[in-house]
């Protein structure tokens, strides 16, 4: 696998009139990396995609996808070396499965087409489907096609934009799957989404958008950058003197009860911090129902993000 | 149309192209629209019933003909019903290519071929040239019954007027020009307007210049004459060659995409 960055985007900016797609964008995505693109709607991340996918010009910044400078010079370079799925697969409904692929197999210019076509059907599980007109398929199965053909080309970079939009649960988790196997087969994702369980699942890293990016990381990175490690201590009946039982606790930074009748422990290191709390919850006379150590989900770091966001309070 | 174009795809073979352009890719949207067009119900009954419909005039005015006209006169009102046959391959084109981008931007199909190594050159020559076939077969066709029934059922003096060499010649000649002129300007449409509606609407515009010197001759204004067949058929041959560079020009994949023009 080559060590040289998939993407590396540096100051990209997008202005369509006077509106602001998105602002300043910097990032760098490693080969075989499945990378999150978050925000809200109108963050900018379908423009950001249709601008790394040559569709759109910058109006200001750079970029290397795949290798190559976005410059409109590489336009059919850079095509050649990635595959995007919009968020609406795009497919021609009076068409066969087979005959859709065919079409793009032959935009592409890809020697044994036909291989190619059976390979990539069998990736998603519709080798059987190849003759059916693709108005006949599901909403899912349409996705699944769309995945199908943006692997023709074996690209070098995947954009799949929103793959998940408007599918059952059921269609949703084969998507994911399918998208767990590529990363398996160390294909470099770039994977926009709503879906914040999908991108804690799916994603290596994550950026959140909102015009400008906002953040990027490790999803347990951001956690541990947003959120204090805690642990939540539930008793049958208020404790009589919780500051004499939590207080003098090494390694508990502070504690305060929350809504839910729970004590939230801010603690540095909660793998030492909760059997010592345990032991003085004991020592006591606390009947202890649970302790846990707090966890925060992608979600929780995205609200934080969006709500303290200047744009969204100002909206 | 460009015939350097077509050579080109008759050569065939990836990469093997024509100004840069990849024949295996105009081939591919070639084969996709031809596969697409036969499946679409609206285009199959459009491309059936418009020609018929204007092909009622010319023959019922062929078989009308009296036998004793003058030679001249004979000649002039023949030449009209053919030239009159000429409106089917400027209005074939309306009905197909007015989909052709928009039909597909407003079918989802657009972003999704834009992303492929695909050039808007190579999108706009192979949705062309998918146009002209059907508009040559239907042309021909009509052509055919419109001479057949002259053969059949009109005066044996009209049928050898109509018969005559340089009539089917410059019939068999303009079509195609005619055809190429049509399909260059309803895909230009096509590429610009918001709705597969507006481009239909405006794409019978093509089909007036062609019913425009219909009627001038028609009114004696002007006088069909070889000079004047030479210099439309030049004309229109250089439409037709040069069609796709105009075309391209006014194709915006940015504009097309997300509704907003391209700053430059």
């Amino acid at each position: 696998m080559s060590s040289t960055p998939a993407l590396v985007v540096e100051g990209l900016t997008k202005h369509f009139g006077g509106r602001t797609a998105f602002s300043e964008a910097s990032f760098t995505v490693e080969p075989g990396e499945v990378f999150g693109f978050l925000g809200p709607n109108g963050a900018g991340k379908t423009s950001t995609v249709r601008t790394l996918g040559t569709l759109i010009a910058p109006t200001a910044g750079s970029a290397v996808v795949a290798g190559l400078p976005l410059t409109p010079a590489n336009g059919v370079g850079i095509r050649r070396r990635i595959s995007v799925m919009p968020e609406s697969p795009g497919l021609y409904l009076r068409l066969t499965v087979a005959e859709n692929l065919e079409f793009f197999a032959g935009l592409h210019e890809l020697p044994g087409a036909r291989d190619r076509i059976e390979r990539a059907l069998r990736a998603v599980n519709l080798s059987d489907r190849a003759g059916d007109p693709c108005r006949a398929l599901s909403k899912g199965l349409r996705q699944r096609v769309g995945l199908a053909r943006a692997l023709l080309n074996d690209p070098t970079v995947l954009f799949l934009d929103e793959p998940t939009s408007g599918l059952d649960p059921v269609a949703a988790r084969e998507v994911h799957d399918l998208i767990a196997d590529l990363r398996g087969r160390g294909v470099t994702i770039f994977l926009t989404t709503h879906r914040l369980a999908e991108a804690e699942r799916l994603c290596d890293r994550v950026a959140i958008m909102n015009t400008t990016l906002r953040t990027i990381g490790r999803p347990d990175e951001l956690r541990e950058r947003l959120f204090r490690k805690s642990l939540e201590v539930r008793t049958r009946a208020p404790l009589a003197d919780p500051d004499r039982v939590f207080g003098a606790l090494d390694g508990v930074e502070s504690w305060q009860l929350d809504g839910s009748g729970a004590y939230v422990l801010a603690v540095s290191d909660p793998d030492s911090a909760a059997p010592a709390a345990v032991r003085a919850l004991v020592a006591a006379d606390a009947d202890v129902l649970s302790l846990s150590q707090s966890q925060h989900s992608l979600e929780d770091v995205y609200l934080r993000l969006i709500e303290s966001d200047p744009e969204v309070s100002a909206a | 149309m460009s015939m350097s174009v077509i050579r080109s795809l008759r050569r065939g073979g990836a990469g093997a192209g024509f100004g840069g352009m990849s024949a295996g890719r105009i081939r591919a949207v070639f084969r996709k629209e031809l596969r697409d067009f036969r499946r679409n119900r609206f285009i199959v009954g459009t491309m059936a019933v418009v020609p018929l419909v204007f092909m009622v005039l010319p023959t019922v005015e062929l078989l009308t003909m009296p036998a004793g006209l003058p030679t001249s006169a004979l000649d002039t009102r023949i030449g009209l019903a053919m030239l009159y046959l000429l409106i089917v391959p400027a209005m074939v084109p309306a009905a197909i290519s007015a989909y052709s981008v928009i039909g597909e931007r407003d079918q989802g199909t657009l972003e999704p071929v834009l992303t492929t190594p695909i050039r808007a050159e190579e999108f706009l020559v192979g949705k062309a040239l998918a146009a002209l076939l059907p508009t040559l077969f239907i042309s021909y066709t009509m052509f055919g019954v419109f001479l057949g029934c002259a053969e059949l059922f009109a005066q044996p003096a009209v049928a050898t007027a109509a018969l005559r060499g340089p009539q089917l010649l410059a019939q068999l000649l303009f079509t195609p020009l005619v055809a190429g002129w049509s399909i260059w300007v309803v895909i230009a449409i096509s590429a610009r307007v918001s709705d597969v509606r507006v481009a239909q609407q405006l794409g019978t515009l093509a089909s007036l210049p062609p019913l425009a010197v219909s009627s001038l001759m028609s009114f004696n204004v002007i006088h069909p004459t070889l000079r004047l067949a030479v210099t439309l058929a030049a004309v229109l041959l250089v439409v037709d060659s040069l069609g796709w560079r105009a075309v391209a020009a006014v194709f915006d994949r940015e504009r097309l995409i997300t509704g907003s023009r391209a700053l430059r």
